[in-house]
C-alpha cells in the first residue's frame, strides 16, 4: 500500500520533471506543435477530401436496370445525360461494363478508376415516383482519383436529378415555375460504396491512422531522448541512487512521453476536424482512450530498445529503423487487406495495426467499446507483456 | 550546520567498519576494471582512493553506491549488502559523481527539490534543507536561476549538495575537484572536511591529485590497474619511499654536469637521483650521514651548491615508488594508450 503510494508519487515527480524540461525547451516545444501541423497538412492537401479536377478518367457504367413494363427509359435517359455532360467536360472515359463483379475486378486490376452502378429497380422506382438510387464504386486505395470521381459524379447526378425533378413538377402542375420551385425533391440519391468498406474518402481513411501513428512515433522518438540522454549525461544516476522502485522511472518517463504524444494527437485531431472536415462519428473520449492505450502498448518496446542500446544516437537510429516498417505495415496509409498474406501476418504482430484499426472504426464508423473489444484486448495484452519485459531489462541496463 | 535535521542516525558504532569491501571484482568483458579489492573504512573516516585515470576508482564507487553490480565479491555499507539490500544502502549513501547530476533546464531549487523528493523527505523538511544547503555553498542568490547558466564551480557545488539532500551517512566523492580552478578546489576540500568533522560522515573520495588526497584523507588506498597496491595513512605511505629513514634532498647546483650527477649517484647511501632541470637535482638518500655524503660528492666533483633543502617525500614519490610509473598531473590529459599498454605488459584497455 505504502509502496504503491510512493511508486505513484515518484512516477508523478519524474513525469513532472520531464514535462518542465520539455516546456522550458522552447524550440523543442515549437517543433512538437509544428510536426503534427506538417503531417496533417501534407496528407490533407495531398489527399483532399473533395477533389475538383480530373481528366479522362476511365470509369465503367453497369446498367442492371430490368425496366418497368419492358421499358428502361429512365436508365437510358440517365446514361445519355451522363454522356452529354461528360462530352462537354471530357472528364471521364465512360465504358459499359456487364456486371458488378466485372466492374469490381476491373477496378482492382487498375483498368478502371471507378464505376457507376445502376440498380435493377432504377426505372421502376423512378416511374412509380420513388427515389432512385445509383451506386458509385471507387477504389479507395487510390485516393486522389477516387475523390475526383466521387465529386464529379455527384455533380453530374445533382444536375440530372434537379432537371428530372423540375420535369416532374412541370408535369404535375404546368403553372408553377419549375426553376423557382422551393420544394424540388431530387429523385436521385447518390450512394458511395468503396471497395474497402467504411470510408467514403481517403483522408477520412488515413486521418485516424495518422493520429495513432504520430502519437506512437512521438513516444518512440521521445524515449531515447528521455532515457539514453539521461544515461549519457549522468542524471540517470541521480535517480538510480535514490531508494525508489525502478518501475517508477519507467512509468514517469512513459507518462511524460504520453502527455507529449497526446498533445500532438489533439493538435492532429483538431486540424483534421477544422481544416479537412473530418467528423468523429464515435465517442471522443474513446478516441483519447485508444490513443493512450496505443502509447501504453508501445512504450515497453521503446524502453527495451532504448535500454539495450549504448547511447542516444544508436537508440534514435534503431527507433527510426523500426518506425518505417511499422508505419507502412500497420495499415495507416494502405489497407492491410491489400497487402500480400505474409505482410499481413507481420502487420498482425504490430500494436499500431490494432490501434489504427480501432481508431478508424471509432472515428469513421462510430464504433463503441464493444465493437472494438478485440483490438482493446490485444493492445492491453501487448502493453502488459512489453512492460513486464521492459522493467528487468531496464534495471539490468542501468546497473551495468 | 548545527540544525537538528542534519544529525545523521547511525546504526554502526564509532570505530567500527562502516564500509566493508570483500574481494570485489568488476569485469567489462575480459578487462577487470576492479580486480579483487578488499578494504574496510571506519565510521567517520575520510578514505582516499588515489590512482591514475582508469585505475578503477570510479567503478569502485559506482559499485558501492549501487549504480553498478559487481561481477564477483561482496560489499556492505552500514551492514547492508550492496546487491541484496540495495535500497537500504541507497538511503545511507550519497554520491558526487564525476558527471554533474543536474538538469540544465531546471533551477537550482527545482533540481534539489526533484532529487530530494525521490527520498520521501517531508516537504517542509526538504524545503528547509534545500535552503540550508544552498546557503552552505553560497548559492542562495541563484536559488531560482537555471542551472544551465551556472559556471563550472557553481555547478560542482550544486553537484555536491545534491548528494547531501538525504543527509547521507556515507558520502562518495568521485573526483570532486576535477576541472575546478584552485579557489573552487579549496572550497570543495574545506567543505568535505567540514562535513566529516561536523556531521561525522564517512567519506570515500577518489582523486588523482596528490593535494586532495594529502589534505583530506585519514587513510589512502593507492589503486592501480584495478588493484589496491598500498593502503595506509599519508605519513606512513611516505615512509615507504625509502625504508623509513629516507631523506629527500633538493640541490641547486649552477655548474651541474652529467659527470657530477653520476658521482652523486655513485654514493652508497643514495637510492635515486633525478635531474629536474639544468641546475636542480632531486636526491633520495638514506642513513644518518646521507646529508654529508651527498654534499661531499658534489664538492669533490667541483660542484658549487647554491642552495639545498631537505624536502618531504610527496605522494607522487610514493606512487612512483610503488607502481614504477607516475600519476598524471592533469586529468584532462588522458594517458596515451601505447604507454599504458607497456605498463600492462601488452594488454591494453579497450573502453
Amino acid at each position: 500500500m505504502m509502496g504503491t503510494k510512493s511508486l505513484l508519487s515518484h512516477t508523478f515527480r519524474i513525469a513532472w520533471k520531464d514535462m518542465v524540461e520539455l516546456y522550458r525547451n522552447k524550440f523543442g516545444l515549437v517543433l512538437l506543435i509544428v510536426m503534427p501541423l506538417f503531417m496533417m497538412g501534407m496528407i490533407g492537401f495531398i489527399y483532399p477530401s473533395s477533389a475538383s479536377s480530373g481528366n479522362n478518367l476511365p470509369v465503367g457504367v453497369v446498367n442492371l436496370d430490368t425496366g418497368y413494363h419492358n421499358s428502361t427509359v429512365a436508365s437510358q435517359t440517365f446514361v445519355s445525360t451522363l454522356q452529354q455532360i461528360n462530352d462537354k467536360t471530357s472528364m471521364f472515359k465512360l465504358t459499359t461494363v456487364t456486371s458488378v463483379s466485372a466492374l469490381r475486378s476491373s477496378i482492382q486490376a487498375g483498368d478502371l478508376e471507378g464505376g457507376i452502378i445502376i440498380p435493377n429497380n432504377f426505372t421502376s422506382s423512378l416511374l412509380s415516383g420513388e427515389q432512385g438510387s445509383v451506386t458509385i464504386m471507387t477504389d479507395t486505395s487510390n485516393p486522389q482519383v477516387s475523390a475526383t470521381i466521387e465529386t464529379l459524379l455527384s455533380a453530374v447526378f445533382n444536375e440530372m436529378s434537379t432537371a428530372m425533378a423540375q420535369q416532374k413538377v412541370m408535369e404535375l402542375s404546368p403553372t408553377v415555375s419549375a426553376g423557382g420551385a422551393l420544394a424540388v425533391v431530387q429523385p436521385l440519391k447518390v450512394e458511395t460504396e468503396g471497395i474497402i468498406p467504411g470510408s467514403s474518402n481517403y483522408f477520412e481513411f488515413v486521418a485516424p491512422g495518422i493520429m495513432a501513428m504520430t502519437v506512437m512515433m512521438s513516444v518512440m522518438t521521445g524515449l531515447p531522448g528521455a532515457i539514453s540522454q539521461e544515461k549519457e549525461v549522468g542524471t540517470m544516476d541521480g535517480m538510480m541512487v535514490a531508494p525508489i522502485n525502478r518501475l517508477s522511472i519507467i512509468l514517469g518517463k512513459t507518462l511524460a512521453q504520453t502527455a507529449r504524444g497526446l498533445l500532438q494527437g489533439v493538435i492532429l485531431m483538431a486540424l483534421a476536424i477544422v481544416l479537412f472536415g473530418v467528423t468523429i462519428q464515435g465517442n471522443i473520449i474513446l478516441v483519447f482512450g485508444l490513443l493512450l492505450l496505443g502509447v501504453f502498448s508501445f512504450v515497453g518496446l521503446g524502453i527495451v530498445l532504448t535500454s539495450i542500446t549504448s547511447d542516444q544516437q544508436t537508440a534514435t537510429m534503431l527507433m527510426t529503423t523500426l518506425m518505417f516498417p511499422m508505419m507502412f505495415l500497420s495499415g495507416v496509409f494502405f489497407p492491410i487487406q491489400q497487402m500480400p498474406w505474409y505482410m499481413q501476418d507481420i502487420s498482425k504482430l504490430l500494436p499500431l495495426t490494432y490501434a489504427t484499426d480501432a481508431l478508424r472504426k471509432v472515428v469513421v464508423l462510430g464504433a463503441g467499446i464493444s465493437d472494438i473489444s478485440t483490438e482493446l484486448t490485444i493492445l492491453v495484452a501487448f502493453g502488459i507483456v512489453m512492460t513486464a519485459i521492459a522493467v528487468p531489462v531496464f534495471r539490468r541496463a542501468m546497473t551495468r | 550546520m548545527s540544525k537538528a535535521t542534519l544529525v545523521p542516525t547511525s546504526i554502526v558504532h564509532d570505530g567500527e567498519a562502516m564500509i566493508n569491501v570483500n574481494h570485489l571484482t568488476k569485469k567489462f568483458g575480459d578487462f577487470a576494471a576492479v580486480d579483487d579489492i578488499s578494504f574496510d573504512v571506519k565510521k567517520g573516516e575520510v578514505f582516499g582512493l588515489l590512482g591514475p585515470n582508469g585505475a578503477g576508482k570510479s567503478t569502485t564507487l559506482r559499485i558501492l553506491s549501487t549504480l553498478a553490480r559487481p561481477t564477483q565479491g561482496t560489499a556492505t555499507i552500514g551492514g547492508y549488502d550492496i546487491v541484496q539490500q540495495d535500497n537500504e544502502v541507497r538511503k545511507l549513501v550519497g554520491i558526487v559523481s564525476e558527471k554533474m547530476i543536474m538538469y540544465d533546464r531546471l533551477t537550482a531549487k527545482e533540481n534539489l527539490w526533484f532529487f530530494g523528493s525521490l527520498f520521501d523527505i517531508p516537504a517542509d523538511t526538504l524545503n528547509q534543507r534545500i535552503d540550508e544547503l544552498l546557503e552552505l555553498v553560497q548559492l542562495m542568490k541563484w536559488k531560482n536561476s537555471l542551472v544551465g547558466t551556472f559556471s563550472t564551480g557553481m555547478r560542482q557545488r550544486m553537484n555536491v549538495i545534491r548528494a547531501l539532500l538525504n543527509m547521507p551517512q556515507v558520502l562518495f566523492l568521485d573526483e570532486p575537484t576535477l576541472g575546478l580552478d584552485p579557489q573552487s578546489s579549496v572550497e570543495i576540500r574545506e567543505f568535505v572536511k567540514k562535513l566529516n568533522r561536523e556531521r561525522g560522515a564517512t567519506i570515500i573520495v577518489t582523486t588523482h591529485t596528490m593535494v586532495d588526497a594529502d589534505i583530506l584523507c585519514d587513510r589512502i588506498g593507492i589503486i592501480d590497474h584495478g588493484k589496491v597496491v598500498a593502503l595506509d595513512t599519508s605519513a606512513n605511505l611516505k615512509r615507504l619511499v625509502s625504508g623509513g629513514n629516507g631523506t629527500v634532498l633538493k640541490l641547486d647546483v649552477p655548474n651541474l654536469t652529467p659527470a657530477l650527477v653520476e658521482s652523486v649517484r655513485a654514493v652508497g647511501s643514495v637510492s635515486s637521483v633525478s635531474q629536474e632541470d639544468s641546475t636542480h637535482l632531486k636526491v633520495i638518500a638514506s642513513g644518518d650521514d646521507a646529508f654529508d655524503n651527498v654534499v661531499d660528492a658534489v664538492r669533490t666533483s667541483g660542484g658549487r651548491i647554491a642552495s639545498m633543502e631537505n624536502v618531504q617525500p610527496t605522494l607522487e614519490d610514493v606512487f612512483l615508488h610503488l607502481t614504477g610509473h607516475e600519476v598524471r598531473d592533469s586529468a584532462d590529459r588522458k594517458i596515451p594508450m601505447e604507454r599504458r599498454r607497456g605498463f600492462m605488459g601488452g594488454g591494453g584497455r579497450i573502453r
